[in-house]
């Protein structure tokens, strides 16, 4: 199959095409603008919707009416835009509407600037919205996973009647790598007896998120925790390089685990008995995996392109059984393999504290 | 492993060298990766794009510590000459920039790129006189794999600019 | 010796950022001019909004806030209501106001929040680089309508000042244009009066000024003043569409 060469945003764009997206809706926002460009650009020819709301609030809203009606359906944005989404992503998430949303993130807080990040990890992960509720939350650490986890994620969705975040960053947005994409990709397409399609010869189906009667929305709740569980024991995804042996694992996804692995193999050449744990899926968190790895002989380091977010999950997993060191880069700043090193080395020579 | 920056004023071209580059090399069945510095400063402003050549998978695609710099202006010299690793190389454009280097480590090619590309009467492909240079210099990928990437590259309706941009990537490779 | 071009003192001179044949600069001057002209700059709190004028804190001499997208007209109540003998003005563009905004514009106008609004249609986004936006012509190209702006796909241009004359709150609305000098003088006249509606107590005043985007058009300088005089006029056309400023007991 024929590798093409292209940008993270565009490959994704394609990707959701080829999964059966059959609507998109979205609002300008740098870094994401490809995304937006190339569905408007193909999606009307290929079948399918494509339309520029006048927010992102409007955006969101319009991806629960089309989700709802069981299309499948994507919206993408960047940081600011998606906070602005996430009334809408609780409604979703409560009425369990299955959809693909896009978070191509940049620096903040606030308006911030354009530049890569992945400052909103906290926000994808824990809830982000009101209410108790989560996401499925897919980590791409390339433009080819830019494509293949966009098309595993409409699959994600449909599965467990869930919306799922691509949680992307800048750079993979806009770099470009080879791609493959496979020939005749099959769609799973799922039955959507509950989508609202015209009561056609049945009762109507609701899509609603109210419930008054406290008795009966508690039992809502424990219903969406234990489909939950179920997520967490089966949809667990993660990358892991050099682990067997390493004394120092390195932590990170997206953008910051691309610079980890060269840091770690310039390490090796050092002799250093470096590894690489890479979260693919960051809810459900791969937190068994790193328990698993977590000894005494063994100590993590955490890089991250945020102020300490994904830290406090590595540290929850490992549970104090070894040491939990971090480093980080901000306000659009993309860590290099030098700093990585310099921290690889600090901890080597037991200076980290 | 060749870690490149390439950088010059918006306009001349410099985000494509960088994606032929790219294209090239995956055309030679190796990893690739481009990455474009973006933002709204680099319109009509300086620009620069990082591309990544190997035999093996690529990690960080942004490049801090370039093999080789191919800089389109001076003030693209001013910012990445003192990245580059010891003994690596610069290409620069001796039409637009004038170098005082204090690395006297670097192999450098000052190649009068927009001279040459006014002589083939069209100053835009003076980014396809560097590339020859460079490709010549470094032997990274080969010219007729540029050629292909052209073919994809370059839109359909401007298939015809196809030879000029091929005698241009010839010039540059000649001179040395 | 008459000096006869100078920096309004309500500019701060800092460097502007906008591309080559972008009327935003020119659009800041009038706004600083007109400040200047009823001596107000130290009363005076202006709004910048999310669009390639999000900077214009930088360049306006007077005290500022950056409100998030679409948001100035509330942002600018909330300065209004709790300072109300300052003056304040929202500087926005046509997706920030008509688009993500409109809802925040419409009940600011209904209100009639003793505010100046100056609202820039380019017809596009600039900052993201050359979307649709809720004022691009039928047809125009951008990279969200890459084969031209449908009637059937994306609806209609939105008529700002026609939308907001239905509105009982609305005191004063002019539309004007940037392309040449004497339709840039009329711009002045008009801007400056928005701000005198609103020292006088009158109420909601706004200026919708026709300006470019020459790099996200696809075209030269000049080539877009004349695209605006022979597209974007014929479609919004210039003029009053409301002034009440003058009855009595408004
Ligand atoms: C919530 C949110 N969504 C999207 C953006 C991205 N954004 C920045 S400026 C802009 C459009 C600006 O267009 P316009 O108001 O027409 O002003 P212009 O740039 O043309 O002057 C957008 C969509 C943002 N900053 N915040």
């Amino acid at each position: 199959m024929a590798r093409k060469l292209m940008r993270g945003n565009d490959a994704l764009a394609e990707a959701a095409i080829l999964a059966g997206c059959k609507a998109f809706f979205g609002y300008p926002i740098t870094p994401q603008n490809e995304i937006p460009a190339y569905m408007a650009d193909q999606l009307p020819l290929r079948g399918g919707v494509y339309l520029q709301a006048e927010s992102e609030v409007s955006a969101i809203n319009m991806v629960y009416g089309a989700a709802g009606a069981g299309a499948r359906v994507m919206t993408s944005s960047s940081s600011p835009g998606i906070s602005l989404k996430q009334e809408g992503i609780s409604y979703i998430a409560a009425a369990e509407l299955p959809c693909v949303i896009v978070n191509v993130m940049r620096c903040g807080p606030g308006l911030g600037g354009i530049h890569p990040s992945q400052g909103d990890y906290f926000q994808a992960v824990k809830g982000g919205g009101h209410g108790d509720y989560k996401l499925i939350v897919l980590a791409p650490g390339s433009v080819q996973e830019m494509a293949d986890l966009t098309i595993l994620a409409f699959d994600l969705a449909d599965k467990w009647r869930n919306p799922v975040m691509i949680l992307a960053d800048g750079i993979l947005g806009q770099m470009m790598e080879p791609v493959v994409f496979e020939e005749d990709l099959k769609i799973n397409q799922v039955e959507k007896p509950w989508a609202t399609t015209g009561a056609i010869g049945r009762k109507p189906n609701i899509i609603n998120t109210l419930d008054i009667v406290p008795e009966s929305l508690e039992q809502k709740n424990i219903a969406l925790l234990t489909k939950y569980d179920e997520i967490r024991k089966q949809e667990v995804r993660w990358q892991e390089i050099h682990t067997e042996d390493a004394d120092l694992i390195l932590v990170a996804y997206g953008t910051s685990a691309r610079v980890a692995r060269s840091a770690m193999e310039e390490a090796r050449k050092k002799g250093l008995k470096v590894g690489l744990f890479r979260p693919i899926s960051l809810y459900p968190f791969p937190e068994g995996e790193i328990s698993r790895l977590a000894s005494s002989k063994t100590e993590f380091l955490t890089i991250e392109m945020s102020s300490g977010q994904m830290v406090e999950d590595v540290r929850l997993a490992v549970n104090g059984k070894c040491p939990v060191h971090f480093t980080n880069r901000l306000g659009g700043m993309v860590p290099t393999v030098e700093d990585i090193l310099e921290k690889i080395e600090e901890i080597y020579e037991g200076s980290d504290h | 492993m060749s870690e490149i920056i390439v950088a010059g004023f918006g306009g001349q071209g410099v985000l494509l060298l960088g994606q032929l580059i790219a294209y090239g090399g995956m055309l030679e069945d190796k990893e690739v990766t481009w990455f474009p510095a973006y933002g709204p400063e680099q319109r009509g402003g300086t620009c620069n794009c990082s591309v990544v050549v190997s035999k093996e998978e690529i990690g960080s695609p942004v490049v801090s510590k370039p093999t080789s710099v191919i800089a389109m202006n001076t003030p693209s010299i001013e910012r990445f000459e003192n990245d580059i690793v010891p003994h690596g190389l610069l290409v620069y454009n001796s039409s637009l920039s004038e170098i005082k280097s204090d690395r006297s480590d670097l192999r450098i090619i000052a190649v009068p790129a927009n001279e040459i590309a006014d002589k083939l009467g069209s100053s835009r492909v003076a980014n396809m006189v560097l590339l020859g240079a460079f490709i010549e210099a470094t032997g990274i990928v080969e010219s007729t794999s540029i050629e292909a990437s052209l073919k994809i590259v370059i839109s359909e309706r401007n298939h015809h600019l196809i030879p000029l941009n091929m005698q241009a990537l010839k010039e540059g490779r000649a001179y040395q | 010796m008459d000096i006869v071009f100078q920096r309004p003192e309500s500019m701060t001179g800092e460097q502007m950022h906008y591309c080559p044949g972008c009327t935003h600069g020119i659009i800041h001057r009038l706004v600083g001019e007109a400040i200047d002209d009823l001596d107000i700059r130290e009363q005076t709190i202006g709004i910048a909004s999310v669009g390639c004028s999000v900077f214009a804190y930088d360049y306006f001499n007077c005290d500022m806030q950056q409100a998030s997208h679409g948001r100035a007209p509330a942002v600018a109540t909330g300065i209004k209501r709790v300072l109300p003998d300052k003056m304040v003005f929202a500087y926005q563009g046509d997706g920030d106001l008509a688009s993500i905004g409109m809802a925040e514009i419409v009940h600011a106008a209904a209100r009639s929040e003793n505010i100046t609004v100056i609202f820039v249609n380019n017809a596009i986004y600039g900052m993201t680089s050359g979307q649709m936006a809720p004022t691009t012509l039928i047809g125009q190209k951008t990279t969200t309508t890459p084969r031209g702006r449908t009637v059937s796909e994306a609806g209609y241009p939105i008529k700002m000042c026609e939308l907001l004359a239905t509105l009982d709150g609305v005191t004063y609305l002019e539309r004007v244009s940037s392309h040449d000098a004497k339709h840039i003088l009329q711009a002045k006249r008009a801007i400056k009066k928005a701000f005198e509606i609103q020292q006088g107590g009158k109420g909601f005043a706004m200026v919708e000024v026709l300006s470019t985007c020459s790099v996200n058009w696809g075209m030269t300088p000049i080539e877009s003043m004349d695209w605006l005089a022979d597209n974007m006029i014929p479609y919004y056309p210039l003029g009053v569409f409301k002034d009440v400023s003058v009855e009595e007991g408004v």
